[in-house]
């Protein structure tokens, strides 16, 4: 999973302070995992680095000081372009997607695009392994079997998402 | 098993058939509707004899006199009655003119105070002819003043048209023709009864009510499984939640016993609506009062306990071949073949329970009236049990042809069953229709014969009262609106005085009506004649020789010109040959035909006279013009009516009775057809969208319905010609008349019942359009 | 959309509405002869009303759907019944056999409705059969075989006919993993060693696997996946 491309995601909804970032992303994806602040911090010196955020302001409080990131149009074509790009089918891929859903719901893009996408690049998967399956020998089937199983699963998965995108809308955004 | 399960499980089932949703209740009341046509009826048949008796009741209770009854003196509790029926059109008015004698006089019944002379007491569907424009000439004909109407208790028919007349001198009419007595009561017991049914037709009734009740009998067991493969699966999902196949088989009992009884109500209501209706129709001339029309209790009893009982039979033998499983129906996969032997014993019982009886229509003979019933019941059954077995002994052996062939075919295959019990019901009526019309036509000589009357050269005839002249009668006829030509015949019989036995018959006639009955070479007022070749006169070959003297009749107590001296006539010597030939009765007469100026004028006074009247039939209502004319001259006095078939009515009224009944039942069966067929359709209904889809024509499927359809009624009318001509020839075997094969009504019969099956067919295409459009394919 | 080049069956546009429910809504969809295409999406999203569109069973509101060059909305019914009779093949999911009729009689069916006779059409029914493995169940009526033999009688009878398109709604809905992987290996299979384009709806991803592409039908409108990756 990609945390630069999801603090990136979590910015386009407005310009955020580091600590806000962890916070956010801890509320909608770190249930069982909570970022670790130093990682927002090196991250987001990678983003600054590569253009795809910049410093909006730094306030100077009691404690140490504070930068406010924003998104860069790079950053945003960044984001873009990640969630339209389907993930490799592999097993146990749904944390990623789910941070993809949500971030596409957060920021009013098309989730129900993403689904899509990767439901086709899924089954481009399961073509490979079903064309496998057909030319080879029965070990073949049976682990290219194994795969397929897998793959659907994570399709049933997808499908059972699109069916609750919107109720998913209604819990993020509230 | 208790009997509280019983119930319980009846209940059940009788809840499924009220609140099963709008399915089920649509098949509730279909069964309702079907078994309530059956019932009504049944109960309308078994009201009918009840009618009858009651009809012939009310007309003993009006008879008044006979010919042969006692004369019997003025008195103060004495009335004169005169006939005086009329016809109009085709319509017969029963018309009595009535003179009381005193104050004690009896009244007819119905009626509460004698008409005075010039007013007429009328039934009310007289008085509603009367008041129509149609009744103009019948008014002008009846010219009294009405003072009031029949009562029901003098009418035998709601749409009886009658009328009491109060006359004068009804005595001194009586001198003439008029037919009428002086009486002190009506009802007399001796009178009016019926005289006692002819065995042929009393087997005829018999016969016609086995056939027409059969089919209802057969159709109401159809309607009792109307929706059969819905509720066997609903069945299915009992089983599911845990019924045993007993309960399931007594749920479905429930539900057949909630459709037919809902169904007896029905029937009672169609009974009770048809009733009322009975009374503003008139069939066959015979009408009816609603109160008439009521089915013996017992037979009432009787149709209420048997209907739900055969729906509950008929249900549970249905179940027999099926086994319902918690997941399905299953039909017991290979149904063992249909066996022959069992079903040939039920025709050859019936005919072995008619042989006896065969030769017995002659000579007064009597027919064992349960053995009729029981052998003809056996042979119709006959039918429905053979039929399954042809069906499926035959649809085995369909080889190839189309698409639409190949599905029916199969589909028949598969379900023969089914296909059999849809077309037994008219298998059934159509056997039945044709042995009876065989049977009428067989015995057709004995009860119509084309008459002897010639229509083409007369139409009416009218007898000119004794002793009346009849020149002024023939002016008046003359004169008649539509008459084109009157001939007048007057008769006298003259005696050889050696011998009473040898008589000439004398006809007198202007040249003109003599033309009608003999070939003249040439004829003058004063010529006179000797017929020759009339094959009943042999005497008058020597009679009608020249100088021969003759005689009037010897003068005695009976006739009524006593008193008067028999008169002699010697046949002149200038008597010519003549041919005879038939007059317009078709009496081809012998004997001396006198023209006027040749016979002496005290002869003149012995003849009696009849008019042959020759119509223009464009004239509109011209028998009608005649008969205000006779009626003018002498409302006692009868035109005949010539017709150029002369039946017996009672007969006439069977034939066309069973026509309506036959038409009925078929009716009654085809829609039941179209019911099961529509359900059928619908069962089928994915299966006819898939077909569609992948192009199949809606020709094909619809040929392949009406082959479905039309080789099993193939066969069953084919199976119903059979039986029912063997029927009608053991009937006409029994009736000792020569066994004919009557092909235009098996035919006209084998086509009405084909004539429904295409109906069926085609009132099913437009829902199986509809089926086959593809929204059949949606599963979401 | 443009009509991508040599296309066999386009459609444009399409609408369609049952009373109140829309079941199409602006879909389009296209396939190249010998192409096996998936149509996906959720119940009721459309998917069956595209495929009875495209085989010309049900008539658009509008659109255009276009066949050989041929325009199928604006053909009578008789000339799109006869399109179906020898142009296409159809699998359904299931209650499409003749229960009367035995297994080959029903493969036999479509030759039968193309005028072919009795026996012609049974050995060639019968090759097909033979096919697809099912040619022991010739004698046998479709209440006597197991679903997934059904199934494979119902694809032969699709094929019987050289059809250049096979229309299949759920082929495999009422079967197993086994047995439905079975049918959609031989139903592809014998379409592509036959040239034959195949309408797939499935939703099942398994079977869309069989698949070349898949279109994705969502409330009413397609989507061609090939074309936006």
């Amino acid at each position: 999973m990609s945390i630069g491309h999801t603090l990136l995601g979590l910015l386009e909804s407005g310009p955020r302070h580091g600590y806000d970032l962890k916070r956010a992303f801890d509320e909608k994806f770190g249930h069982d995992r909570p970022l670790h602040y130093g990682q927002v911090y090196s991250t987001m010196s990678r983003l600054l680095k590569n253009g795809l955020v910049e410093v909006d302001g730094i306030e100077a409080g009691g404690g140490p000081e504070r930068k406010r990131y924003a998104i860069t149009e790079a950053g945003i074509t960044d984001v873009a372009r990640w969630l339209a790009t389907p993930e490799k089918p592999e097993p146990y891929l749904q944390s990623t997607l789910y941070t993809k859903i949500v971030l596409a719901l957060l920021t009013h893009r098309d989730a129900g695009d993403i689904l899509d996408t990767q439901r086709s690049e899924h089954l481009r998967s399961m073509r490979i392994l079903t064309e496998r399956k057909r030319k080879g020998d029965l070990a073949d089937q049976l682990i290219c079997d194994h795969a397929l199983f897998h793959l659907e699963a994570d399709l049933r998965w997808l499908e059972l998402t699109a069916a609750r995108l919107e109720k998913l809308r209604e819990a993020v955004t509230r | 098993m208790s009997i509280g399960q019983w119930s319980r499980d009846l209940a059940m089932g009788a809840r499924f058939a009220l609140a099963g949703g709008r399915e089920g209740w649509t098949r509730s009341l279909l069964t309702a509707v079907g078994v309530g046509l059956g019932v009504a009826l049944l109960l309308l048949t078994t009201a009918i004899p009840n009618a009858l008796a009651e009809r012939d009741r009310r007309e003993q209770a009006r008879s008044d006199h006979t010919f042969s009854q006692q004369d019997i003196p003025k008195a103060d509790d004495t009335l004169m009655i005169v006939d005086a029926d009329t016809t109009f059109r085709d319509l017969d008015v029963r018309g009595r003119l009535l003179e009381p004698e005193g104050p004690r006089a009896p009244l007819p019944p119905g009626v509460a105070k004698f008409p005075a002379a010039g007013e007429m007491v009328v039934s009310p569907a007289l008085k509603e002819l009367l008041s129509s424009d149609d009744g103009k000439l019948l008014r002008e004909r009846l010219d009294y003043r009405i003072a009031g109407t029949i009562g029901e208790q003098g009418l035998v028919g709601s749409q009886e048209l009658a009328y009491f007349a109060g006359g004068k001198g009804l005595a001194e009419l009586l001198e003439g023709p008029a037919s009428g007595a002086r009486i002190d009561r009506f009802g007399n017991e001796d009178l009016g009864s019926s005289d006692a049914w002819d065995p042929v037709l009393l087997l005829l009734v018999l016969v016609v009510f086995v056939v027409l009740l059969m089919p209802v009998a057969v159709f109401i067991a159809a309607a009792v499984r109307f929706g059969g493969e819905r509720r066997d699966r609903r069945l299915a999902a009992l089983r599911l939640v845990g019924s045993d196949s007993r309960m399931t088989r007594r749920i479905a009992a429930g539900e057949a016993l909630a459709g037919s009884v809902l169904g007896l109500v029905l029937g009672t209501g169609f009974f009770l609506l048809g009733r009322e209706l009975a009374a503003s129709a008139e069939v066959f001339h015979v009408s009816v009062f609603p109160s008439y029309l009521n089915p013996s209790p017992v037979l009432a009893v009787l149709v209420a306990l048997a209907v739900p009982a055969a729906a509950v039979l008929v249900t549970i033998l249905a179940l027999r071949g099926v086994v319902i499983e918690p997941l399905g129906v299953v039909r017991t996969a290979k149904p063992s073949r249909r066996r022959l032997w069992w079903r040939l014993l039920l025709p050859l019982g019936g005919i072995a329970l008619l042989y006896p009886m065969i030769g017995q229509g002659d000579d007064g003979g009597n027919f064992n009236q349960y053995l009729v019933v029981g052998g003809v019941m056996l042979l119709l059954v006959g039918v429905t049990a053979l039929l399954p077995w042809v069906v499926e002994t035959v649809v085995a052996r369909l080889g190839s042809g189309g698409v639409a062939w190949q599905l029916a075919v199969r589909r028949l295959q598969l379900s023969s069953g089914a296909a059999a019990r849809m077309v037994n019901g008219i298998a059934v009526a159509v056997a039945g229709a044709i042995a009876l019309q065989m049977l009428f036509a067989g015995v057709d000589g004995n009860y119509t014969r084309a008459s002897q009357y010639d229509v083409s050269r007369a139409q009416m005839s009218v007898d000119v009262p004794d002793g009346s002249d009849p020149s002024a009668i023939i002016g008046k006829y003359r004169e008649t609106e539509g008459v084109r030509k009157v001939t007048a015949l007057s008769d006298v019989y003259l005696f050889d005085r050696g011998s009473e036995d040898s008589s000439v018959q004398i006809t007198l006639a202007d040249c003109a009506s003599l033309r009608e009955v003999a070939t003249l070479p040439s004829c003058h007022d004063g010529d006179i004649f000797a017929a020759k070749g009339s094959e009943y006169d042999s005497a008058s070959d020597h009679l009608a020789e020249p100088g021969t003297t003759l005689w009037t009749p010897e003068p005695d107590g009976d006739t009524a010109r006593s008193g008067e001296r028999p008169v002699s006539w010697t046949v002149p010597q200038d008597i010519r040959q003549a041919q005879s030939r038939e007059d317009p009765t078709g009496y081809e007469r012998g004997g001396i035909l006198v023209t006027p100026g040749a016979l002496p004028g005290k002869l003149a006074a012995f003849t009696s006279a009849r008019l042959f009247l020759s119509l223009d039939l464009s004239v509109p209502d011209a028998y009608d013009q005649v008969r205000n004319t006779a009626a003018r001259l002498d409302p006692a006095v009868q035109p005949m009516t010539w017709h150029s078939i002369e039946s017996n009515d009672r007969y006439a009224t069977i034939r066309t009775g069973l026509s309506v009944g036959s038409a009925c039942v078929l009716a009654l069966i085809g829609a039941s057809l179209l019911v099961s067929q529509l359900e059928q359709l619908r069962e089928r209904r994915k299966l006819l969208s898939s077909l569609v889809a992948f192009g199949t024509r809606r020709r094909t499927l619809g040929l392949s319905v009406l082959w479905q359809t039309a080789i099993p009624i193939g066969l069953g009318l084919l199976l119903a010609a059979t039986v029912g001509i063997a029927l009608g020839a053991v009937l006409l075997r029994m009736t000792n008349t020569s066994v004919r094969v009557d092909w235009p009504s098996v035919l006209s019969m084998t086509g009405i019942g084909a004539g429904v099956v295409l109906v069926v067919t085609l009132l099913s295409l437009p829902p199986l359009l509809r089926l086959m459009r593809p929204d059949g394919l949606r599963t979401e | 959309m443009t009509i991508p080049a040599g296309s066999l069956l386009t459609a444009q546009d399409l609408r369609k509405a049952y009373g109140p429910t829309t079941a199409l809504d602006g879909a389009e969809f296209s396939i190249h002869p010998g192409e096996v295409v998936a149509v996906m999406g959720p119940s009721g999203s459309g998917k069956s009303t595209l495929l009875h569109c495209l085989a010309g069973i049900v008539m658009p509101d509008s659109g255009s759907i276009t066949y050989n060059g041929r325009e199928v909305t604006s053909m009578s019914d008789a000339e799109r019944s006869a399109l179906r009779r020898s142009e296409f093949g159809f699998v359904f999911q299931f209650g499409q056999l003749v229960p009367e009729l035995t297994c080959v009689e029903n493969v036999a069916l479509p030759l039968r409705l193309n005028g072919s006779s009795r026996k012609e059409a049974e050995r060639a029914a019968l090759a097909w059969m033979e096919r697809l493995e099912v040619d022991d169940l010739r004698k046998k009526r479709p209440g006597e075989v197991s679903g997934g033999q059904g199934q494979r009688v119902a694809v032969a009878r699709s094929l019987v006919t050289n059809p250049r398109v096979v229309f299949a709604d759920e082929p495999t809905g009422a079967l197993d993993s086994y047995n439905g992987e079975r049918v959609m290996e031989l139903l592809t299979d014998a379409a592509r060693s036959a040239n034959a384009a195949v309408v797939l709806v499935t939703h099942e991803a398994r079977v869309a696997a069989y698949s070349d592409r898949e279109i994705v039908v969502r409330d009413g409108k397609s989507r061609d996946m090939e074309r936006v990756v």
